[in-house]
């Protein structure tokens, strides 16, 4: 039976980290270490002594790490995620998702990969996240913006809600541009003329 | 990032005129990772001003935030071509670093732009221990700091925190050379850490490093939050000291070589530009935007000229030449400067001295590749190596000269080292 591997995640991304954590408790790892800060972190290593150390690579910090690690003289040295680069494919991934991993020299891939493979899974899945999230908030702000322009039209113009809407809508296939921005300039032009 | 300015006229007739015509046909893209210091202008112009487009290459520039990632990012393809430290294609041709994979320079970005930053406090005991009225050189005040750690040591109290940006960099061995030249041991008498630098001034502020040495325009943004209180740049330290450097795959250099020798002309006129002070405006707006530097547009400009503030009190110091673009063949990549990097390297024991590994470190600066390019052309000099620090105004603050057919003799004088036990002694080569 194989030694555990001790893993340490580091992600200034608190919410991210605790996702990655899950899924490799998920998956059988129990020694799982998170950190979100820099402080202390030459210290935790040090005592922890990870096999795999999952990083964020939007943190500027990983200058430190790799300082930490050329003064480390053990042979314990960590290096980038497979130096050899014989498994291109899932480098890519890794690093189009913004993690990457350190891993203790010598520790056979095949035991490492699945812990990349799990750790950029889930970064991508939190950044289609926060891009769904974005998304539903500009979506929102476009139906308050196209609200507010047809009130204005109703009031300046003495439109129903229902010919108010179809006249932002008729303006906006004329110009070839999208609903939301008609709306916009109607109530940028409201604010300039003070209606 | 593709949109490209050309033909703004100049009223003043500047010697340099951005190009007019953009060659259209057969452009290639060439992705350029970079981190955003006033060093990375030579590569920012050459995409903002028609340079590359000229030549016929769409550069995409794509900040990053740490050497790791240009590193990295590089050697898995998603970068061509990136700004580096020029200790870094060093480091990769002896394996050292987490990722050693193959790196090259044929192009250097210039010199200057370093200055070493001490905390308000500390440079105010400096003052009051040492007698410094604010005008010493960087020796002076190397020597001061030495007498202030001392009466530290004295008084058991902690020894300063120094930040540097990375373990293979000019800051790294500028910093151990200014200490070591006052008399301090950079291993034994300070605490050397990384801290990225857009971080410096908060650290410092925080108190988590006492001093801190980094590119422009960093310092001066310490100086101008009244925290920081620059006291060396790198022209005090050995002014021809190489900085950051154009790095590739050796494959891609092999691969592509008409889009090479392409990239080194519109680098190369990009730099000319570049130096031409009256351009310095227009390079500092284009610095200072969010998409690059995101830094102040008058600090930017300030350092662009040499102008400083050294303390903030108001001290004022101007350095001509603080940054050297393209003049005096600033950027043509001298293997005895790749060798002075590695005598660094081996002082400090990040690796251990022989022959053989100084051979291996000719492969990463590539002469050559820049003469096919640009030459014949009579400012491009026509050895690969040359005495380092031996001319009138090109010196080493300590005096000493690098001949780097000597590395051993040359790392025999200096009193204060930390050699790998391994490395070859001297006398028995």
């Amino acid at each position: 039976m194989k030694a555990a591997l001790s893993i340490m995640i580091f992600d200034e991304n608190r919410i991210r980290a605790s996702i990655i954590e899950e899924g490799l408790r998920e998956a059988g790892h129990d020694q799982v270490v998170v950190l979100n800060d820099i402080v202390g972190l030459a210290r935790q290593i040090e005592v922890i002594s990870p096999d795999v150390i999952v990083i964020d690579i939007e943190t500027p910090n990983r200058d430190m790490l790799e300082h930490l690690f050329q003064l480390t003289r053990s042979v314990r040295k960590p290096i980038a995620m497979f130096v050899d680069r014989s498994d291109s494919s899932s480098i890519e991934a890794a690093v189009e998702a913004g993690v990457s991993a350190y891993v203790v020299d010598g520790l056979k891939k095949e035991r490492v990969k699945p812990i990349l493979d799990m750790a950029v899974s889930r970064f991508k899945a939190f950044s289609r996240l926060q891009q769904e999230l974005a998304d539903a908030k500009s979506a929102l702000e476009e139906r308050k913006i196209i609200e507010r322009a047809k009130g204005i039209l109703m009031k300046s113009r003495k439109l129903s809600e229902d010919e108010a809407y179809a006249l932002l809508r008729q303006t906006a296939m004329n110009e070839k541009k999208k609903l939301a921005d008609i709306a916009q300039s109607v109530v940028m032009a409201a604010a300039i003329l003070g209606s | 990032m593709s949109f490209i300015r050309t033909g703004i006229e100049r009223s003043d007739g500047a010697r340099l005129a951005m190009p007019a015509a953009i060659r259209s046909e057969g452009t290639r893209l060439v992705r350029a990772g970079f981190i955003p210091l006033v060093d990375a202008s030579v590569l920012i112009a050459a995409a903002e001003f028609g340079f590359a487009a000229r030549e016929g290459i769409q550069l995409d520039l794509v900040k990053d935030v740490s050497w790791a990632n240009i590193r990295d990012r590089l050697a898995f393809r998603q970068f061509d071509i990136a700004h580096m430290l020029a200790p870094m294609p060093v480091a990769s041709a002896l394996g050292l670093g987490s990722n050693p994979s193959p790196v090259i320079t044929p192009f250097s970005l210039g010199r200057g732009g370093n200055a070493i930053t001490l905390s308000v406090q500390l440079y105010r005991r400096m003052q009051a221990k040492a007698g410094l009225t604010g005008h010493e050189d960087a020796l002076a005040n190397a020597k001061a700091l030495k007498l202030v750690i001392e009466e530290m040591r004295e008084k058991g109290e902690a020894l300063p925190v120094l930040g540097m940006t990375y373990p293979f960099s000019s800051h790294n061995y500028e910093l151990r050379y200014w200490l070591a030249a006052g008399g301090i041991h950079p291993d034994h008498d300070v605490k050397l850490v990384v801290v990225p630098p857009p971080m410096t001034s908060d650290a410092l502020s925080a108190g988590a490093i006492d001093g801190f040495c980094v590119g422009a325009p960093w310092n001066m943004v310490a100086v101008a939050r009244d925290v920081g209180r620059i006291v060396a740049v790198k022209e005090d330290i050995w002014p021809s000291s190489p900085e950051k450097v154009i790095g590739m795959r050796p494959e891609w250099a092999a691969q592509n070589p008409e889009i090479l020798s392409r990239l080194l002309v519109a680098l190369d006129r990009a730099a000319a530009w570049c130096d031409v002070s009256d351009n310095r405006s227009e390079l500092g707006h284009v610095l200072a935007e969010p998409r690059y530097l995101d830094a102040p547009f008058d600090i930017v400009h300030r350092v662009l000229l040499g102008r400083f503030t050294t303390d903030p009190d108001g001290t004022d110091r101007t350095v001509p030449e603080y940054f050297s673009f393209h003049r005096e063949g600033a950027n043509f990549p001298w293997i005895s400067q790749a060798q002075w990097i590695f005598s660094q390297m081996v002082r400090w024991g990040q690796v251990a001295y022989s022959p053989e590994t100084s051979q291996q470190v000719s492969s990463a600066f590539r002469p050559d590749l820049y003469r096919h390019a640009l030459g014949p052309r009579s400012d491009i000099p026509s050895d690969d190596l040359r005495i380092e620090g031996n001319a009138t105004d090109d010196g080493f603050i300590d005096g000493a000269v690098f001949d780097p057919q000597r590395i051993a003799g040359y790392l025999q004088g200096f009193d204060i080292a930390s050699l790998d036990t391994r490395s070859v002694a001297p006398n028995e080569i």
